[in-house]
Parts: structure tokens; sequence; C-alpha cells
């Protein structure tokens, strides 16, 4: 037992701490537990969403780059997709919906872990005693409900300025509740492991951009998936935004209209296998990859 | 995932360390060829403020990653709180608190929104009211965190490293950035903290913070503890007792003052110094000198003892082969 440890200029109540002042301390108090997965996932799906809807700046920007895209090429595209009677813009809004998802899920979600990041706040959160999987969940919470509201946006979009039908049956509906929070998911955790490429949050935008453009182009999102380049088809079939668009199309268009899909059928079973194993990988990866120090080396 | 509480398996009184919260021995550990921490010893006596003093690159920031569990070692022995960091158990973290030297940025939510998401992090935490008291935030409570000066923004940092009321703080560098008043703040909350039994790891590169808070320093240079005790008699050992400085008037010549004092240095401006093992007989012999050469007053005659900076430069310079000269932070080993 040390001397030193009088209290030197605090409040009476401040030395009743039976741990380190008091002779007891570890042999008496038994080690507590610290709060669960649960409790701290809640914790931070609080502070996620205080912070998503208090900087209406930030969840403006983020939606606005898919809403822009809709409203303009939605407004420029004409005529009816090659072989169908289905026209291209309602094949476009499939697109621009799988878009969106990956634009908060990926882009919006690396970009706002590596500015965590390098304020320090991901290695205070590493030093708490927090279950360190209730960080992801949080950032898994902040995403769904962010893609969730991009998706009722534009569809309202879609449906209100350019007539797209809505499915009409039970079947269609029930897809796109895997669909999303599947391709949600599986781009979340893409964001999660990417986010450990970015060196500073300067560099975020630089790094996260360009992949994500590509692949918009690649999967089928500008230009119908059957009319490309079939080495092109094969590299984005390797992704989740091809089979993301490919199930919005199925909810979306014709049953007819996967007589232009490569495989000739809308492929639920890929689409769920695929996505589903980017989510399994990029969580493998996230826990064995991701950094709690900060960035900043001295 | 929930993990099971970390069981004490020897309580911090009766292990092999004793109740000392930090105890490392031989510590090793590099970055390819760079050997950035070098056979280091340390002990942290419980309830104590350490100052963890040395030059950029001398392996302070290393070591205090790989006692908070951010770090793998190479070798060595290393016991913070009875436990191995690199178990890195929750039950061990919620009795160590970090204050890192960034200030958190926490966008849009308000001071107390950031407390009460830390504390729900613990077992044990602080109620959020007597946080914001401690800090002196209670006024700022529904404040956004991101309009807080940069003194408070530093205070909401420090309640957030000692949310869960920890028995172990780390400081690192807890007031670089800041202005004086700010920094007069921030130490009263380390006295504070101390004052709670709690026992402190300050790094940092201020001489004036390590006096004003350290019970003992520590001076880490190339990878090892050179020098460790009070902070007051830091680098007695090489303490070489004073410098005698005067001013020769002009047209006076030092020739007969060197007849005295052989290791005297003249300077430009005609100012005579030297270092001296036994300042008062010096002293004596200057003034018989002056008396005998009818001087009357000698102009800025002084008598300087080393200041603890002066210590700490020559420490770090004999460590290091640079001349002392060399600020405090310019020695980069990498």
């Amino acid at each position: 037992m040390t001397s030193s440890t009088q209290p030197r200029l605090l409040p009476a109540d401040f030395s009743m701490r039976g741990r380190s002042a008091e002779s007891g301390r570890s042999a008496a108090t038994p080690p507590v537990r610290p709060p669960g997965l649960l409790r701290t996932t809640l914790a931070r799906s609080r502070v996620e969403l205080l912070a998503v809807f208090r900087s209406r700046q930030s969840l403006v920007f983020t939606m606005l780059f898919p809403v822009l895209m809709l409203v303009i090429l939605g407004s420029i595209f004409s005529g009816t997709v090659q072989g169908t009677n289905v026209e291209f813009r309602q094949v476009f809004i499939a697109g621009v919906l799988a878009a969106g998802v990956m634009s908060v899920a990926f882009s919006g979600l690396a970009m706002n872990i590596a500015v965590e990041r390098d304020r320090g706040l991901i290695r205070r959160l590493g030093v708490s005693p927090m279950p360190r999987a209730a960080y992801f969940l949080g950032k898994l919470v902040r995403v769904a409900v962010t893609t969730l509201l991009e998706t009722l946006v534009l569809l309202a979009i879609a449906v209100l300025a350019f007539h797209l039908p809505l499915p009409a049956d039970a079947q269609h509906y029930l897809t796109l509740a895997w669909v999303l929070p599947l391709g949600t998911t599986a781009c979340a955790l893409l964001a999660v492991a990417y986010s450990s490429l970015i060196p500073h949050a300067g560099a975020a935008a630089a790094i996260v951009t360009p992949p994500f453009i590509a692949l918009q182009f690649i999967s089928g999102v500008f230009f119908p998936f059957g009319q490309l380049p079939s080495w092109m088809q094969t590299v984005a079939a390797f992704f989740p935004l091809k089979w993301l668009a490919q199930g919005f199309r199925y909810v979306f268009l014709p049953v007819g209209f996967q007589r232009v899909e490569p495989a000739g059928n809308w492929e639920l079973g890929h689409i769920a296998l695929v996505l589903g194993i980017w989510a399994v990988a990029m969580l493998v990866v996230s826990l064995l990859t991701f950094r709690w120090k900060s960035t900043r080396v001295h | 995932m929930p993990t099971p509480a970390t069981p004490m398996s020897a309580g911090a009184g009766t292990g092999p360390d004793g109740d000392d919260p930090v105890v490392v021995s031989g510590l090793r550990k590099s970055y390819g060829p760079f050997r950035a921490v070098d056979d280091l010893d340390l002990r942290v006596r419980r309830g104590e403020v350490l100052a963890l003093l040395g030059p950029n690159g001398a392996g302070k920031t290393t070591t205090v990653e790989i006692l908070q569990g951010f770090r793998r070692r190479d070798g060595g022995r290393v016991s913070v709180l009875g436990c191995d960091p690199a178990h890195d158990r929750r039950g061990w973290r919620a009795r160590i608190g970090v204050v890192p030297q960034s200030t958190g940025g926490y966008d849009d939510l308000t001071v107390s929104d950031v407390l009460r998401h830390f504390t729900a992090l613990y077992p044990r935490p602080l109620p959020v009211g007597r946080l914001l008291e401690m800090v002196g935030l209670a006024a700022k409570a529904n404040v956004r965190a991101s309009t807080l000066s940069g003194g408070q923004q530093r205070r909401l940092d420090v309640a957030v490293g000692v949310a869960g009321d920890p028995e172990l703080i780390f400081l690192d560098e807890p007031t670089t950035g800041l202005d004086p008043a700010a920094r007069r703040e921030a130490w009263e909350l380390v006295r504070f903290f101390a004052g709670r039994g709690a026992t402190t790891l300050l790094t940092t590169h201020y001489l004036d913070e390590a006096q004003a808070l350290a019970d003992r320093a520590a001076v880490i240079v190339g990878g090892r503890v050179v020098e460790c005790g009070p902070v007051d008699r830091l680098g007695a050992a090489h303490r070489s007792g004073a410098t005698i400085s005067f001013r020769l008037s002009r047209g006076q010549s030092a020739s007969s003052v060197r007849a005295l004092f052989p290791q005297l240095a003249v300077d430009g401006a005609g100012q005579v110094s030297w270092e001296s093992t036994a300042p008062t007989g010096d002293l004596g012999r200057l003034l018989a000198w002056a008396e005998q050469h009818r001087l009357g007053e000698i102009t800025d005659l002084q008598l300087r003892r080393p200041s603890l900076e002066d210590n700490y430069l020559r420490i770090v310079a004999e460590h290091t082969g640079q001349p002392p000269a060399a600020d405090l932070a310019g020695v980069r080993a990498s």
C-alpha cells in the first residue's frame, strides 16, 4: 500500500471511491463486467443517428449525387432497350437505386470512417472497453437508415417525375426487402474494409470515388448491362454493384426484360449468394485489418 | 461476442510487481532496422504523476502505445494494472483512461451527448453531471462540441478520457497548442485527478509542465530510460555546480582574473564566465581580486545554478552526442 494517495484538493465525497484511494482496492471490489454488445451498440447507434440528422448539410450532400444523376440523366435518356419494349429510363432508375445504395453505404461511410479516424475518435473508442463490433454495428445502423431514406427519395422522384410503375405483387416487394438490406450490408462492410486503404481524411474522396465511378459504368447503371462487352460483364460480376442493380431490375422491370439479361433470367439465387459472400468476406477482412490507432505517426 | 471480464488473477497488491500500476522491464520494439525501444525499464508507482520526457523519436510514443495495448512489443516484460496489455481485455480497458494528443471532433453532438455516449461504454462511469462539473463545462452541457474554444475542447477530451473513472490515466502532451490560460486549466485538471488517487503517466515536451505536475520524471533517449527520479533532482548526478559570470569594464584585461580561474571564457562583449564546482570559494577569490584591483562594483556579477532545462538538455546531449544547444524537440531519430 502506498502513501501518496491522499486527495489534495477535492470535495469531500470524491474520496469515497473504494478502489485506489482506500485500502480494499481490487481485492475487495470484484471486477465489474463492462457493458456488453447490445448496450454499447445502442449507445453507438444513438450518436450515429444524432450525427446524421443534426448535420443536415452532410445528409443532403451524401444523398444529392444520386438524386442529381436521376433527375438529369433521367431527363436525357429516352427510347426503349433493344429487343424489349421497356423504356431505358426505367432500366436506368433501377441502376440509380443501386448506385444510391452504394453511394451512401460505401462512399459515404468510407469517408465518414476516414474522418473519424483522423480526428482520433476511433482511437478513443479503441481504448474504451466497448466490444469492437459495436462500432461496426453502429455504422450499419447509420447506413441502414440513410440508405432507406435515399431509396425512398429516389423512388419518390422516379414515381412522381418519371412515372416509374411500382411492382404490383408481394413477391417483388419481398425481394426488395432482402436485396436492399443485404446490398447495404455488403457495401457498408466493404467501406469498413476499404477505409484501411485511406491514409488520411484528405485523401478519402480521391481513393473512394474513382473505383465507385468505374463500377457504375461497368455494372449496368448507365448502360443496359446486356449490351456491355462480355469481358466487362465478367469483371463487374465479381463486384456487388452489378448484382444489386440486377436485383433492383427484377423488382422494378417487367418479367419479360429478363430475356436481355446475360443469363436469360434474374439469377436471384446468385444475387443473394454474391452479396452474402461479399458481406461475410468484408466482415472478416475488417476484423483483421481495421486500424484502431490514428494514422498520424510521430 | 461478449468477452468475460478480466479475472484479476493476482490482485494488484499481491502480484510479483507489488503495488506498482506500471512495470516495464527490458522492453524492446523495432521498426525494421530502427530500434525504437531498446531495453527500456520503467516503474510507475501507485498514485503518482510520472512525466515521460525525451526528444522526438526517442521512443516515448511507442512505449506508451505498447502500454495502452495499441502496439505489440518484440520483447520484454510489461505489466499494466497487473495485466499484460497485449492481452487487451475489456475488463482491463475499463480501468485505464487515455487522453490523446489530438482533440476529438464530435461533429454535431452536444457536450453532454458526447459524455453520455462515452460513459455508456464503461461499467462504473462517473456520472455525466459530475464529469461536467469536474472539467468546468457544466454551463456548456447543451452546446455543440464543435463550437467550444480550444481550451474547452481540451477539457472535454479530458472528461472523455476519465469517463470510466480510471485507475491509470495516460495523458499525451495535454497542453500542446493551448494558450497559457488554457494550459493552467489543464494543469489544474491533472492535479485534480492525481488528488483523487489516480496514477498518471504524462507525456510532455514541456519541462515547466513536468515540474508543475509530476512527482517523478523519466527521460527517454534512444529507446531507453536514461534517468528517472524526482523532477527537481533530475540530472543531479551530472550537476556541475554553477556558472559564475560578470562583465569586464571597458579597457580592462582578463589576464589577471584568468590567473585565478584558468578555465574561464571571455566573449567578444567582455562577458567572463566559467563553471564552478565550488562557487562559494570562487566568489571569495573573485571578490578579493576585485578589491585588490580597486574595481568597486563588479558589472553584471551572476551566480547561476543549472535549471531543470539545462540538466535535461545535458542528459539528452550526453546520450545522443548532439550539442546541448539543440532545441528540446530537435533530435529526431527517425
